[in-house]
């Protein structure tokens, strides 16, 4: 028996970006701090990317748009490009936090006008993606976990082959089956509810992957604990076991993982909204790299990085939920 | 005590159908070709506390849990007779086991830290047995699981049914443990080394709360490696083996007048607290000579945020010389051992080494004088590199001598802990814990250390091994002249091996000396406390705890 060491507190400041923030000021300022900064360092980035890219600004803002000197004017003006650097940028950061986007001198609209119109279908395909993978994770790792070995080699194989197999072709076999031969689902558009569930299976799939195997790994490991062995104890049925006690444990890594969700659900809807032809934040970033409609290209990295802090927020949220002992740490 | 209905009528023992009765128990696991239980018999008669006696893979565990059907996965269980409150258990199939476990028989687990779930409230696992099995309808729960509380000693059980197992001290929470598994009144306690992880005042009060709850009419089982522990409160022992009993009879019985071999080695080496136990006639004799301490610590303080885990300590090491270090979890035991390392900087006092400063040395000029002083923790399988082989353990110190002297070095560094050199091959977890504490020695040997610091070296150990690996380190002092700084819980093991003792609580030392008057006239209440609580050997009636 080890005279118990006080605890170890988790190192102070371990923010989003890793930034060491003084302990005095606390967790919630300590996130809120952490969260601007990483917004910042976005908006800075992509500003920098405007800046480094070669040849003259104004001809990048516009892209491939309508090249008029009003417009190049209007470029000038609203940009600030007449005035020095440090203004310049300030401008651009006092802009972002106006919450004007800037304007697509292509499309003559403002950015975040554009971006307003496409977030719906984006959210609703990377919801139902999100829902798919979380739920056919469970429910495989709960009727698989500790079972006999060959329904476990299956599901892993199954689950090994969603992980590696591009979204992309994924998107293309479920169009082919579903589609073309069985003519079950549109082809594309977005217009009725049936058109979601193709794109979000194509989307959703790799991420039920991952997530099985992890939360298989982890009821294992649950169930081998002492408190399983104590519930069984209690006369509970092996199910009542994994629902009340093993599968909570089993979230915690899963939990962890549910960042890197975010990234593969948002690089992946570009993928899978271009494949069935759907409307959406991914089709606009698309074109506007294709087009190289620089506003755009920006906002979309600013956006992507608020969704980052805000789904890392939520995650921290959702450990202090599941596991009590770091509520008082 | 008796303001729940838990209490059932006293049950007239004698003559009275057993609970449990099998016969010819055979616990196999075919995946591994374990035979875990080979041939037992057992009965436990209602209100009898039966003891299963036994080293670590003995197969009192898998016995006890075989009893509820939880043998384990992929095991097999035969039996010639297997009776179960009432029931013919060899016919029995999930549904018929789920309404023994619990409601027939409760099982109480070693560390209820890990034993409850560390995610639920202890109020919400207690509720579940209730729910379980129906015990009270559900508007009554929360007034039952208060009551249960603190029918098992819990004070405050309103708030304490609110928080989490993390939050409650280990007695605490071990009376939680408790009381949800006597939540649907079962006729039967398990208790699986229900005090092994609870410092030693703390298992006395678990150990009087289980003697009521026998005294109330409970049936106990009790399995436990601690033969002082089993002193105080069974009726009937069985010795185990192997998988087999070798020794059966009234606790009395077996514990003063044993018959079988094992049970004899058993007893003999537990290591006791009656003076006069120690020091297998050292060559060198511990006379207090003012010679200088080769370790001295100096009014040493640290604090973990506002707590003082160690507060103005002072003590001196000399050459040859054993200072025992007592005292409960949490009484700054293991932060001493971390300061005198040099691992931890004081916040004030100081700590030399042979006579130079150590304490105050920046870590580049204390890094040359490391190999002077060594350290032998509680589990070597943690602060071993599971990867590398003994050899390659044993000669990490070495690394200065060329590769064919390190290798003949520990082979004769194993050979002086009593190992073969066949062992340098092994990887630390093809060993048995008894090898890789003699291996954590070997390696702390290997630098020729004047001073060795032992944090709990034999806690893990089954006790015949405990008191192979104390004389191993008696027998390397009287050798070398070492000086050794012996932390322990256990008073038994402190008392066998120290000149001098020193107590710790709450980060102080509350009392110290020479050891054989320190545990003879305990002049602090503390160690008078500490003292009391440990549980004896041979046990006479007026000796046993009571409900």
């Amino acid at each position: 028996m080890t005279a118990a060491l006080p605890a170890r507190r988790p190192p102070a400041g371990r923010g989003l970006a890793g930034l060491r923030v003084p302990a005095w000021l606390g967790t919630p300022v300590r996130r809120l701090v952490t969260a601007v900064a990483v917004l910042w360092a976005a908006a800075t980035t992509a500003y920098a990317a405007l800046l480094l890219a070669p040849g003259d600004t104004v001809d990048i803002l516009v892209g491939d748009g309508a090249d008029t000197p009003e417009i190049r004017a209007q470029i000038v003006a609203e940009w600030g490009l007449d005035r020095p650097e440090a203004v310049r940028y300030l401008s651009y950061l006092g802009r972002l936090l106006h919450g004007d986007l800037g304007r697509s001198y292509q499309l003559q609209r403002d950015v975040g006008e554009i971006l307003a119109g496409q977030v719906g279908p984006t959210v609703r395909l990377t919801l139902a993606a999100a829902a798919v993978g979380v739920v056919l994770a469970v429910a495989v790792a709960v009727a698989t976990a500790g079972r006999s070995v060959w329904p476990r080699r299956i599901v892993s194989a199954a689950e090994l082959v969603a992980v590696s197999v591009p979204q992309f072709v994924i998107g293309i076999v479920l169009l082919f089956v579903f589609s073309f031969s069985l003519g079950w689902f549109p082809v594309s558009g977005a217009a009725d509810p049936q058109a979601l569930v193709l794109p979000a299976l194509a989307l959703g799939l790799p991420v039920a992957g991952v997530l099985g195997q992890v939360l298989r790994e982890g009821l294992e490991r649950a169930l081998e604990q002492p408190f399983a062995v104590t519930a069984r104890s209690r006369g509970l049925s092996e199910r009542a076991v994994v629902a009340r006690h093993a599968l909570r444990h089993a979230l915690l890594p899963a939990v962890t993982l549910a960042g890197w969700f975010t990234g593969v659900l948002l690089g992946g809807a570009v993928i899978t909204e271009a494949l069935f032809g759907r409307p959406g934040l991914g089709r606009v970033t698309m074109q506007a790299v294709t087009g190289k409609d620089m506003p755009v290209v920006m906002a979309v990295v600013i956006l992507s990085a608020a969704v980052y802090v805000t789904i890392s927020a939520l995650l921290d949220l959702a450990y202090r939920l599941i596991d009590p002992r770091l509520r008082s740490a | 005590m008796t303001e729940l209905a838990v209490t059932r009528a006293h049950p007239a023992a004698a003559g009275a159908a057993p609970l449990v009765a099998v016969e010819d128990l055979r616990v196999s696991f075919p995946a591994s070709g374990v035979e875990a239980v080979r041939g037992l018999s057992l009965s436990i008669a209602p209100g009898e506390c039966v003891a299963l006696v036994g080293e670590s893979g003995s197969g009192k565990s898998v016995t006890a849990r075989s009893l509820i059907g939880l043998a384990g996965p992929g095991a097999t269980v035969r039996a010639s007779a297997f009776r179960v409150g009432g029931g013919d258990a060899l016919t029995f199939g999930p549904r018929e086991w789920r309404r023994v476990r619990g409601r027939f028989a409760g099982l109480v687990l070693q560390d209820a830290l890990v034993s409850l779930d560390p995610l639920r409230t202890v109020g919400a696992e207690i509720t579940e047995v209730l729910a379980e099995h129906d015990v009270v309808p559900r508007p009554a729960r929360p007034e039952r699981v208060r009551a249960l509380l603190a029918a098992v000693g819990v004070p405050d059980p309103d708030a304490r049914a609110g928080q989490h197992p993390h939050q409650l001290s280990g007695g605490l929470r071990q009376r939680a443990l408790i009381a949800s598994a006597i939540a649907a009144e079962p006729e039967l306690i398990i208790a699986d080394e229900p005090t092994t992880a609870l410092d030693v005042t703390v298992q006395a009060q678990i150990l009087r709360l289980l003697a009521e709850r026998k005294a109330a009419g409970t049936a106990l089982l009790m399995i436990s490696h601690d033969l002082a522990v089993v002193a105080a409160i069974a009726d009937r022992v069985l010795v185990m083996k192997d998988g087999l009993v070798v020794e059966e009879g009234p606790a009395r019985e077996v514990l003063t007048t044993p018959r079988h071999d094992y049970t004899r080695e058993l007893l003999a080496a537990v290591p006791s607290m009656s003076a006069g136990s120690r020091r297998p006639t050292g060559t060198l004799s511990p006379t207090p000579a003012p010679r200088d301490p080769v370790l001295a610590v100096t009014g040493v303080s640290v604090a973990y945020g506002s707590r003082r885990a160690v507060d103005g300590v002072s003590f001196r090491l000399h050459a040859g010389e054993t200072l025992g270090v007592v005292g409960e979890s949490g009484s700054g035991k293991t932060t001493l051992a971390r300061l005198a390392l040099g691992l931890l900087a004081p916040d004030a006092g100081e700590v030399s080494l042979r006579g130079g400063p150590w304490s105050a040395l920046p870590e580049r000029r204390r890094r040359p004088l490391r190999p002077a002083i060594q350290v032998i923790a509680q589990n070597p399988l943690d602060s071993f590199d599971p990867r590398h082989t003994v050899g390659r353990l044993v000669a990490d110190p070495l690394s200065a001598l060329p590769r064919r002297q390190r290798r003949e070095r520990a082979i004769e560094l194993l050979g002086r802990v009593g190992l073969p050199p066949e062992l340098l091959g092994r990887r630390p977890r093809e060993l048995s814990g008894g090898q890789r504490q003699r291996v954590a020695i070997a390696r702390a040997l290997a630098s020729r250390p004047e001073v060795l610091i032992c944090d709990e070296p034999v806690s893990a150990l089954d006790v015949s091994v405990q008191a192979q690996v104390l004389d191993l380190l008696a027998e390397i002092q009287a050798e070398d002249g070492t000086a050794l700084l012996f932390i322990s819980h256990d008073l038994g093991v402190v008392r066998h091996l120290s000149d001098r003792v020193l107590v710790m609580k709450d980060g102080r030392v509350v009392e110290e000396g020479d050891v054989d008057e320190v545990f003879r006239h305990p002049r602090h209440p503390y160690t008078r406390e500490l003292l009391a609580a440990v549980p004896r050997l041979p046990c006479s009636p007026d000796e046993r705890v009571t409900g």
